[in-house]
């Protein structure tokens, strides 16, 4: 388990805006996700529970051990301890073999131990036949489970990853997410692993942790954070490109549904559990909840459309106003010759922004 | 007339034991630098600089000031050893160690500052130990930086002249290296002894530094 609550502050200097990081959180066995946009802090948590960086406040815990305090003055050197560490650029000793990597990794073990322990990841990482080879001689994704077998070699009590997928194609990015797995099942300690790919928090979280210049503004499971954003920054991180300020027309419970106002037009939305008719409530749509159209309907607002982005896996139009819709290769083939724009908002793509 | 060959080996016997010396006090100093913080830091890698840019005889005269019989370092020398240290051939090899010093310094430090932090830190998290990390991991990355430096090290130790002559002398026999031979071989019109312990020496050190240049540019392994 970690407990971490701790704080930071960098002066502004003359070639960079002052940063301060003051945060709390607990992280239990299992994959906890940090993430944010670049900057927001994740790395420096990272490098603070590891005792790369010194906080200015606070303490950290780890298993029970009271690994950093400030007011006690407890600062104890990252040998002692014991976080796995994976770093962005694997950071594997380019004058070693991956076995020497390994064995190197073993020696503060006991000496009857290591040789045990070498083979066991040798075999656990599908490394034996690599055995010999230096980094430089390896693939992406055999670096990865090399940096990996090395960081969990000595029993770590947390598994620190700064961005593991980063520079991986996507099948690669598929098998470390399988491998990312198998080992939350098998180690059963905290993993923190920071990202800013948001797919990559709802395929390994257990736990979203959500940074935003230094604070983490929501945490709580991936899944919850999606449907009940905790404020329009979390929103807007999440990928909720379209953000509305709507009163409650009506309300049905039993049916599910309820009328809305937002931008002088109704639309048809989802019940909202614990608002009132006539409340003011914040909603958010996900860019690709948006459906687009050319002729009007229900659940439909008209748009003018301002900017077409290419993205990998679809098209993403930006219209005034601050909307945005994804749309696939193929939608957007049908209708790029539209005279006018009509954005659908489903019902169920409504989504409440806040307590 | 036969050459005398034991300016030559006195050369080497110094050059070699200021090279020992020096490396290991040169990577002490070079590792300080590049891991520690402390104020002074660029003060100390100045003072460090200096004998690369002194005129030899100004550092000949501050070592005579500080070794010297009448200089407490040369007192508790004296009362240690039971003999002055100036004027002996071990006044030499600190005078080829000073000289030796700033050039493993230099190097070894820039080498390294520029081992890839993050496999330093790699290490700590392992529960590597900073000893274990140096020669492990900083040093085998920045071994022909250190290695070149070692050898250049000795072959300007091989070469000391100003400074070895005042502070050991130019007792024939005793204290007397190639460079202070072939200086006395001139002034006495002995060409012969002058000629081939130039030619030696040229040789020598042209052979080190050629294999100087060739560790520090060979295709890196790694």
């Amino acid at each position: 388990m970690i407990l971490a609550r701790i704080s930071k502050r960098f002066a502004p200097a003359p070639d960079s805006a002052g940063f301060s990081l003051d945060i709390e959180f607990e992280a239990q066995p299992g994959v906890t996700v940090l993430f944010g946009a670049s900057g927001a802090g994740k790395t420096l948590t990272l490098d603070s529970i590891a005792g790369f960086s010194k906080p200015d406040t606070g303490r950290i815990l780890l298993d029970d051990k009271i690994v950093f305090d400030a007011a006690a003055s407890v600062n104890l050197r990252p040998q002692d301890r014991h976080c796995g560490y994976v770093f962005q650029n694997y950071a594997l000793f380019p004058h070693m073999t991956v076995r020497q990597n390994l064995a190197f990794a073993a020696e503060p073990q006991p000496r009857l131990e290591r040789h045990r322990r070498v083979a066991e990841m040798m075999e656990r990482f599908h490394l034996v036949e690599l055995a010999g080879r230096r980094p430089h001689e390896l693939s992406g994704g055999q670096k990865q489970r090399c940096s990996l077998a090395r960081a969990l070699i000595g029993s770590p009590k947390v598994l620190l990853l700064d961005e593991p997928a980063r520079g991986l194609d996507a099948s690669l990015r598929a098998e470390l997410y399988t491998l990312i797995r198998a080992l939350r099942a098998d180690f059963r300690i905290p993993i923190l692993l920071v990202t800013h790919d948001l797919e990559e928090c709802f395929a390994l979280g257990d736990t979203l942790l959500i940074y935003d210049s230094g604070r983490i503004i929501q945490s709580g499971p991936p899944q919850k954070a999606l449907d009940r954003p905790a404020s329009s920054d979390v929103a807007r991180l999440l990928g909720f490109g379209n953000v509305f300020d709507a009163e409650i027309l009506a309300l049905d419970p039993g049916r599910n549904t309820s009328r809305i106002r937002a931008r002088d037009r109704e639309f048809y939305a989802t019940y909202f559990p614990g608002h009132l008719l006539g409340a003011r409530i914040a909603l958010g749509v996900r860019s690709g909840d948006v459906r687009v159209h050319s002729a009007p309907g229900d659940n439909r607002m008209p748009a003018k459309l301002s900017r077409v982005v290419e993205q990998p896996r679809g098209v993403r139009l930006e219209f005034a106003d601050g909307l945005v819709a994804d749309v696939s290769r193929y939608d957007y083939s049908q209708q790029r010759d539209n005279q006018e724009w009509y954005l659908e908002l489903p019902p169920d793509a409504f989504r409440p922004i806040g307590k | 007339m036969s050459v005398d060959w034991f300016p030559l080996w006195l050369s080497l016997r110094v050059a070699a034991l200021a090279t020992g010396i020096s490396f290991l006090l040169g990577l002490w100093i070079a590792y300080v630098l590049a891991n520690r913080q402390f104020r002074g830091k660029e003060l100390v890698d100045a003072v460090v600089t200096l004998p690369l840019v002194l005129p030899p005889t100004v550092l000949g005269y501050y070592l005579l000031v500080s070794l010297g019989r009448m200089s407490p370092l040369g007192k508790v020398y004296e009362s240690v050893f039971g003999a002055p240290l100036v004027f002996t051939w071990q006044a030499a090899v600190i005078a080829s160690t000073l000289h030796a010093v700033p050039l493993l310094v230099k190097s070894s430090r820039a080498a390294f500052q520029s081992v890839d932090h993050s496999l330093e830190r790699a290490a700590r998290t392992l529960g590597v130990s900073e000893w274990r990390l140096f020669w492990r991991v900083t040093l085998p990355l920045s071994r022909r930086s250190v290695v070149a430096a070692t050898v250049l090290a000795f072959a300007r130790s091989l070469g000391d002249f100003g400074t070895t002559l005042m502070i050991a002398g130019d007792i024939p026999g005793r204290t007397q290296t190639s460079a202070v031979a072939i200086y006395d071989a001139v002034e006495s019109g002995n060409t012969l002894v002058a000629r081939v312990l130039v030619l030696v020496l040229s040789v020598l050190t042209i052979g080190i530094v050629y294999m100087a240049n060739r560790l520090e540019h060979r295709q890196p392994a790694v």
